[in-house]
């Protein structure tokens, strides 16, 4: 796709269009939003140029309901928004779960609640990513915090939604969306690009929501000749609702394990200086570059502290986690929240270990000092 | 069962009976689109029907059809997402009046703003049956429901004058009563390359009508033969239409359709390549 195998200057924003373009996206629809408008007008730009489709709604909650309509009609599909935004799609990020249609979603976090802070960064929307829709589902949301990750989670974003027929959540924030830094597009055969699993029956013999033994049914999509149903009710295997709460239940858990019995495929994160760390800072997106930093700090004062950073936010990493906390004497949770992450790292680690809370709203990124000062009592 | 040559053709007979109450108008409605389909000669294989929630949103399960149940109100954003994403299909949906208006009101309107290929068609029971009775944004003016138990003092949308204000370039309301004109219509808006709004009165014997003591499913649809004139009568001779609920076809004025449209941008500026 690209022939540009050099390093370039990138904004993260930019450099999400530029994966998912590299994954296959052909669709688009969005509706304005800041920080994340320029996922949009990037698309909107370069989608007609590779043969593909831009579409502004009239708002998030068509824009979510058009990305479905044009995954099913069988064309992959993104829309990006931010809070307020996320918020609206929450409605049918429900439906393409359990529709099972494959489909990504960026948001770029802002603080909130509501309008909050529109141009400053914030990660507020981590358990939105989590439980904004209402019922049990499958959640995968990726969490990149440099522009190359952008555009490398932005592929991955692509491929496990294919793969596992579900909506992925591509969870940034603001830092990370409007910085520019180097970005190494990849030539199109170092990119691994996953397809969703087409039926390989005749339409006779299709039943469209009978999943082969991975738990996942094959997908036709509309035209193809394979005329089926597709519903937001729970439905049987053949796609019809159904009143049966056997069957019902059935298909929650069916959806729900798709994902978390496959977490070990979809389970992203980086260690640094872990190797002996005592103290360990989880922290994931804009604030892992503040907490990188605040650990060199550290280090150079021979405190024994590393990082842990989770790039997959959901499903939770559960048993890196838990075996952070078998070594660890002491775990910090940062997060430009209040401490939604926390209330995870804490269920898992705080049996093991003391789990403390660093905390930030203010609509400011951390500076490293603010984390050397919560871990060292500004002793440092 | 005995089954006409369109119902074994068109319907998923195994997904009958239908869920509908006994006297009401959408399976009546139902079958003007499927005749109209028919007629049209459409690929069974490229149409999708779409639609909400409500009664009128549970049509598509019994067609035999690409069929797409979504949302309550959001039918025309998926419906937008297939036809950009795919123009080769034939995308026709179905919703309720509520539905349509109230909550998908907006994406009513900016589907017809757009002028994409899509033909819309509103089963108006003015009512939300579906939950038992409440009223909606075409319940008449003083009528009661299960949420105006003292009437209604909302007043009431022309779907079809919305419609048209909002850019539809086809437009036409028939009834459950007047099939052959529903059917015509409907097939008229599948030949209309953009965005075409038919409105069905339907009748709701069970919510509204008991509601509103308008008798039995028989009296209501009475009630639609003797109080709809068409167009063509009512322009003719303005008596006859007076005080009556105007049907026929209102607007047929062709303008760019939105696909058709992104399609040239697309034969203008893929040569130019991604970067």
């Amino acid at each position: 796709m690209s022939n540009n195998h050099g390093y370039k200057l990138y904004q993260g924003n930019e450099a999400c269009v530029e994966g998912a373009l590299d994954a296959g996206m052909r669709f688009f629809a969005g509706y304005p939003i800041t920080p994340s408008t320029e996922i949009a007008e990037i698309s909107s730009q370069k989608l007609p140029k590779v043969g593909g489709k831009f579409i502004q709604m009239e708002d998030e909650l068509s824009s979510m309901a058009a990305i479905i309509g044009g995954s099913l009609a069988g064309v992959k599909s993104m829309t990006a928004t931010s809070g307020p935004g996320f918020s609206l799609m929450q409605e049918n990020i429900g439906y393409a779960s359990i529709a099972e249609v494959p489909c990504v979603v960026v948001d770029v976090q802002r603080g909130g609640p509501s309008t909050g802070m529109p141009t400053s960064p914030a990660q507020g929307d981590v358990m939105q990513a989590k439980w904004g829709t209402h019922g049990d589902h499958p959640a995968i949301a990726l969490t990149p915090n440099s522009v190359q990750e952008t555009y490398e989670y932005t592929i991955k974003a692509f491929n496990i939604a294919e793969k596992y027929r579900t909506p992925v959540i591509l969870l940034m924030d603001e830092t990370v969306g409007h910085m520019r830094e180097k970005l190494k597009l990849k030539a199109s055969s170092e990119i691994e690009v996953v397809d969703r699993k087409k039926p390989s029956c005749s339409p006779k013999e299709y039943v469209a929501y009978r999943p082969d033994e991975d738990m996942i049914p094959p997908m036709a999509s509309f035209g193809e000749g394979y005329r089926y149903h597709v519903t937001g009710l729970t439905h049987d295997e053949t796609g019809f609702p159904t009143n049966s709460n056997e069957i019902s239940g059935k298909l929650i858990h069916r959806i729900v394990d798709k994902v978390e019995k496959n977490i070990d495929d979809i389970s992203f994160f980086e260690e640094y200086k872990m190797e002996d760390a005592e103290i360990v800072i989880v922290a994931f997106g804009g604030t892992s570059r503040a907490v990188k930093s605040a650990v060199d700090e550290m280090r150079e004062k021979n405190i024994k502290v590393g990082m842990f950073r989770p790039i997959t936010i959901w499903p939770f990493l559960e048993k890196q986690i838990s075996k952070v906390a078998d070594k660890a004497k002491e775990i910090y949770v940062a997060e430009m929240n209040l401490g939604q992450y926390f209330i995870e790292v804490d269920r898992i680690a705080g049996k093991k270990c003391h789990v403390n809370k660093i905390n930030k709203v203010t609509g400011e990124l951390f500076t490293p000092k603010e984390i050397t000062d919560a871990v060292t009592g500004g002793r440092l | 069962m005995n089954c006409s040559e369109n119902t074994q053709k068109y319907y998923r007979v195994n997904r009958l009976p239908h869920i509908w109450c006994p006297g009401c108008g959408h399976g009546t409605l139902l079958n003007a689109v499927v005749r109209a389909i028919d007629k049209e000669n459409l690929n069974k294989d490229e149409v999708v029907i779409v639609s909400g929630i409500g009664c009128s949103s549970r049509a598509p399960g019994y067609l035999d059809f690409n069929t797409l149940h979504t949302t309550h109100g959001r039918a025309l954003g998926f419906a937008t997402g297939l036809k950009l994403a795919n123009p080769k299909l034939h995308v026709i949906v179905i919703m309720g009046d509520g539905d349509s208006s109230a909550i998908g009101g907006n994406h009513l309107i900016h589907a017809a703003r757009r002028n994409i290929d899509i033909t819309a068609v509103v089963f108006n029971n003015d009512i939300y049956g579906m939950t038992g009775g409440q009223y909606s944004p075409t319940t008449p003016y003083g009528d009661f429901a299960t949420t105006a138990p003292y009437g209604n003092i909302d007043r009431p949308f022309d779907l079809c004058s919305l419609a048209q204000g909002a850019g539809a370039t086809y437009v036409g309301r028939g009834t459950a009563y007047h099939v052959p004109l529903m059917q015509k219509l409907i097939e008229k808006g599948i030949e209309n390359k953009g965005f075409s709004f038919i409105e069905g009165l339907s009748i709701c014997p069970t919510y509204y009508g008991r509601k509103n003591k308008k008798g039995s499913a028989f009296k209501m649809q009475s009630f639609l033969k003797d109080n709809c004139v068409d167009i063509k009568v009512a322009e003719k001779n303005s008596e006859k239409g007076k005080d009556k609920i105007i049907i026929g076809e209102f607007y047929n004025n062709p303008k760019p359709e939105y696909t058709e449209g992104y399609q040239v941008i697309i034969d203008k500026f893929q040569k130019q390549g991604r970067d």
